[in-house]
């Protein structure tokens, strides 16, 4: 079968980068090889359009083990731990199947996780969907839900936290990023680099079948009114292998039997051989006739590009075979030596006695197009011109404590086992998730955040907010914030001015990252989420989700919100509100999404948020909370709520005072008569209803407004 | 007190019930592959887990309660032991008869994992000595299927033999007459949906749970 122009085009190619792969092979493809060079070139899989980019954000600090490159990130957290973690998309899939397409992305990032020798600990994630009523929107919610915790309560790794989001512009196109975080022990972490000339390569896990082929391919173009009719591209997950694979790699990773591992993720076979094959300098023969299939009469195409789940491609050291399947037929899984390490540069594939296909790896690799795409910045707004008062505060704060992005996400974190590993000391609900390093006085703090109002409105500034709220997130229940994964999830490169929000978010995060010493150790990146099928190329607000990880040295030390007892002063750090463009007051109780947003000042992110730590580390503070989305009064009634203990507050607030947004700030609580040097005290904690200017919220009333808001929005 | 922990494929609080057990007896318990036909000797305390063993495919705890290991833990239940089944382990003591009724699937259809108030109905038994009838205790849920049945006539025996250990103190699943744990008719067999080893230590948020096991461990030690 000979390549057409429209193979190669529904092979996701332009005509030059067809070019391009003829001169790589240096002849013409067959179909197999056409295959292969279209997933591992397509943005999923080679970043052409970001790589330039990604470059800027900074990977290294003294206890970065590993940065981007590997499946997740390593870090040292002392005493010979490691903490492994990475953040990655699943969004196309998910708008066309919710509960498969979410359930398989926990999955994916799992093995990231996995393969490189932890056991996951928590998972996390960030999700935006369009607003509740538009079409389909329920289901989405619904399955997206039931997707994460259908696979994450399975597999038996508790979802601690993670963050929701609904605004129109994800209508068409919903954004479902998982992250997992795992420990190892730091001289024992697995990488990917095959190695050693005849060594075998190992297939375990689950038999690969028709599902997902050009997963990568799909979600690397924008959705059409015929998205419904790529249903079969989604994966189907099976936790239960899933939770059965854990274990046993994990048995297998306690010998000295892996040369190297790899996941089977987006392109499957292919992109684990490859990039195998690839870091490790060596080429890689499969046969495939030895690859398990679910079904007979699989053709070499559709094993290399199956994306079939719970599967990983392993290299042995020689003679260790039989030790190590009997680990996986313990665990009923399959078990299948399919090729050898071999000399020479290639990837090749024999079926049937037959070699079918035959890749050289570097220019595979050196070909690969990557492109300076053009890019605009996105002009800076204006501040705004006529800012509204607030005619009460009491009622513009029951407004936004049941409004769309403040109300409670308790209705999607009790679908999630958030306790299963009994480590989970801090649950869903507070600024970070805590989780214990089994069986150590160490705790991981956990947050994801991203704020894509900001980001639309001023990238830059947008970039170095979504950094710096996890890295605040971190500093107040007691961690010291050591690093980041991020899923950048934008619409079509091709377009000037949504790679001008790509530029512009990556290099406001860079400087977040830089100036706060929390490096990025991994990263996904997720483009052409748009959708013409809401009505003609609707693009996402950019949308750079955060996921940060620290440390708490002594759990014993760590914080949290709730307020601790009546008569305590409360104490704000960080001056004032005064900034109102982007903020959601302005935007629940005015409809207006307008202005800049809040700049964020990282010399004061980082004096501020080291004060903090150095009151918790002190004693001298009963409870801590930051203040970011609805401002001072939203933090006030969350540190209420999640007490059941009210606050008076003493002076005059205004909309700006009660409601801005500007960053870089806390709350803090201490004992009548301790001094907060630095910090100006604005009210007692005490009684059951928050007084604000005289006037009486009652913490019953409010509850009621934040807890059924979210439930009566699904019902509809 | 010598303990053992039944481990199903797709178990997922082994590790959590096996560290209970260690932190307040001070001995690891054996882990028992579920192949195994038979228990080490002179086992005071069996524990079965929670998790979702063969993946809960074909019916929750339907195919564990089916495995070999399953045969000896009846067994040795017949002899007396004391077993505990918690969540997953519930249902597959459910399904393997050594307790009466099923757990179907959450009245509001939704997975649900949070703190729960319970009452405690019976404070004789070996599991919950520690405890006063009546006691409002907090333990976590976290389950799919929760929602214990049985037909009136089975209800009203374990309601008369006082075999109902712990009821819900608020709506959690659908339960029939809000049970969340049942003892069998010799006392030695507990079954029951919370999850009594996530409450351990007052770091996890609470420690209702200890007091099971410590009373357990006064009971056989």
């Amino acid at each position: 079968m000979s390549i057409t122009p429209d193979i190669v085009a529904a092979h996701g190619f332009t005509p030059e980068e067809y070019d391009r792969v003829l001169a790589a092979m240096g002849r013409e493809p067959n179909l197999l090889e056409l295959g292969i060079f279209s997933v591992m070139w397509s943005e999923h899989c080679s970043y052409k359009s970001s790589r330039l980019h990604l470059a800027k954000l900074p990977p290294k600090a003294p206890w970065v083990i590993q940065g981007p490159g590997e499946n997740a990130g390593v870090i040292d957290i002392g005493d010979g731990d490691a903490a492994i973690f990475k953040m990655e998309s699943h969004n196309h899939p998910s708008y066309i199947e919710p509960y498969q397409g979410a359930a398989t992305g926990v999955g994916g990032i799992l093995r990231d996780v996995f393969t490189m020798g932890a056991r996951p600990v928590a998972n996390m994630n960030a999700l935006r969907f369009g607003e509740i009523d538009a079409p389909k929107m329920r289901h989405l919610v619904k399955g997206v839900v039931a997707g994460i915790g259908g696979y994450g309560n399975c597999v038996g790794v508790p979802t601690v936290g993670g963050e929701t989001i609904f605004h129109k512009s994800y209508n068409g196109n919903i954004i479902v990023n998982a992250m997992t975080v795992g420990l190892a022990r730091a001289d024992k972490i697995f990488y990917s680099a095959a190695a050693g000339v005849g060594n075998p390569v190992v297939y375990v896990g689950s038999k690969t079948g028709r599902d997902g082929i050009h997963g990568a391919t799909m979600a690397s173009a924008e959705f059409d009114e015929n998205s419904e009719e790529k249903r079969p591209t989604v994966q189907v997950g099976d936790p239960f292998t899933e939770k059965l694979l854990i274990e046993a790699c994990l048995e297998l990773m306690a010998s000295d039997a892996i040369v190297a591992i790899q996941d089977m993720g987006a392109a499957g076979l292919t992109s684990s051989s490859v990039e195998m094959a690839s870091k490790g300098g060596v080429g890689i023969r499969l046969d495939l006739d030895k690859v398990p299939c679910r079904e007979a009469g699989m053709t070499p195409y559709e094993m290399m590009l199956s994306e079939s789940q719970e599967r990983m491609l392993m290299v042995l050291k020689p003679g260790r075979e039989a030790f190590a399947e009997a680990i996986f037929r313990k665990w009923q899984l399959d078990f299948a030596v399919i090729g050898e390490v071999v000399h020479g540069g290639d990837l090749t594939m024999t079926f049937h006695g037959h070699e079918v296909g035959r890749i050289p790896l570097e220019p595979l690799a050196d070909a690969a197009p990557k492109y300076d795409r053009p890019h605009v910045p996105t002009p800076k707004r204006e501040p705004l011109a006529d800012v509204p008062a607030s005619a009460s505060i009491a009622a513009d704060l029951k407004t936004l404590m049941a409004s769309v992005d403040l109300c409670s996400r308790r209705w999607i974190w009790e679908q999630y086992d958030h306790m299963v590993g009994a480590d989970t000391l801090q649950r869903p609900g507070g600024d970070a998730a805590v989780v214990r390093v089994h069986g150590t006085r160490k705790a991981l703090a956990i947050a994801t955040d991203c704020t894509p109002r900001y980001c639309y409105a001023d990238p830059h500034e947008g970039g170095r907010q979504a950094v710096a709220e996890t890295w605040r997130n971190i500093i107040a229940v007691g961690g010291k914030p050591l690093a980041i994964t991020n899923c950048l999830n934008f619409a079509s490169p091709q377009n000037p001015v949504i790679m001008g929000q790509l530029v512009g978010c990556i290099e406001g995060m860079a400087e977040a990252c830089r100036a706060l010493d929390y490096p990025v150790v991994s990263g996904n990146v997720s483009l052409y989420n748009e959708s013409k099928a809401t009505g003609g190329g609707n693009a996402i607000l950019p949308t750079p989700a955060i996921g940060g990880v620290g440390l708490l040295a002594d759990y014993a030390k760590q914080m949290d919100l709730a307020f601790k007892a009546a008569g305590e002063a409360i104490w704000l750090i960080g001056g004032d509100g005064t900034h109102l463009g982007q903020s959601l007051w302005l935007r629940e109780c005015h409809g207006r999404e307008e202005g800049p947003p809040p700049p964020v000042n990282l010399v004061a992110e980082r004096a501020h948020g080291e004060a903090v730590a150095g009151l918790i580390a002190a004693g001298t503070v009963t409870a801590v909370h930051d203040l970011s989305d609805g401002g001072l009064v939203v933090a006030l009634a969350e540190m209420a709520l999640a007490s059941g203990l009210g606050a008076v507050v003493d002076g005059r607030l205004d909309a700006a005072t009660a409601f801005g947004e500007d960053q870089g700030r806390y709350l803090v609580t201490a004992p009548a008569g301790v001094d907060i040097p630095g910090a100006t005290r604005i009210g007692t904690v005490g009684g059951d209803a928050l007084v604000l200017n005289g006037e009486t919220v009652a913490l019953a009333e409010l509850k009621r407004l934040h807890e059924d808001a979210l439930p009566a929005m699904i019902r509809g | 007190m010598r303990c053992a922990v039944i481990v199903f494929p797709g178990s997922n609080c082994d590790r959590d019930l096996a560290d209970a057990i260690a932190k307040v007896t001070g001995r690891a318990p054996a882990m028992i592959w579920h192949r195994e036909t038979e228990l080490p000797a002179n086992l005071d305390f069996i524990g079965v887990p929670g998790g979702f063993s063969y993946g809960d495919y074909l019916r929750s705890g339907a195919m564990a309660a089916r495995s070999p290991v399953m045969q000896a833990v009846v067994k040795a239940a017949g002899e007396g032991r004391a077993v505990l089944g918690i969540c997953n382990g519930f249902q597959v003591l459910t399904e393997a008869g050594l307790l009466p009724g099923a757990l179907m699937r959450n009245a509001g259809l939704n997975f649900v994992c949070r703190d729960v108030r319970l009452s405690v109905a019976n404070s004789q038994s070996i599991f919950t000595s520690l405890y006063a009838t009546g006691e409002e205790i907090r333990i976590p849920v976290a389950h799919h299927d929760g929602n214990y049945t049985a037909d009136a006539a089975t209800l009203d025996r374990l309601e008369g033999e006082g075999r109902v250990a712990f009821r819900y103190a608020e709506a959690v699943n659908g339960s029939a007459r809000d049970i969340a744990g049942i003892l069998n008719d010799e006392g030695n067999v507990l079954g029951m949906m919370p999850h009594p080893e996530r409450l351990i230590e007052a770091e996890q948020g609470g420690t209702d749970g200890r007091r099971m096991f410590e009373a357990a461990m006064m009971a056989l030690a």
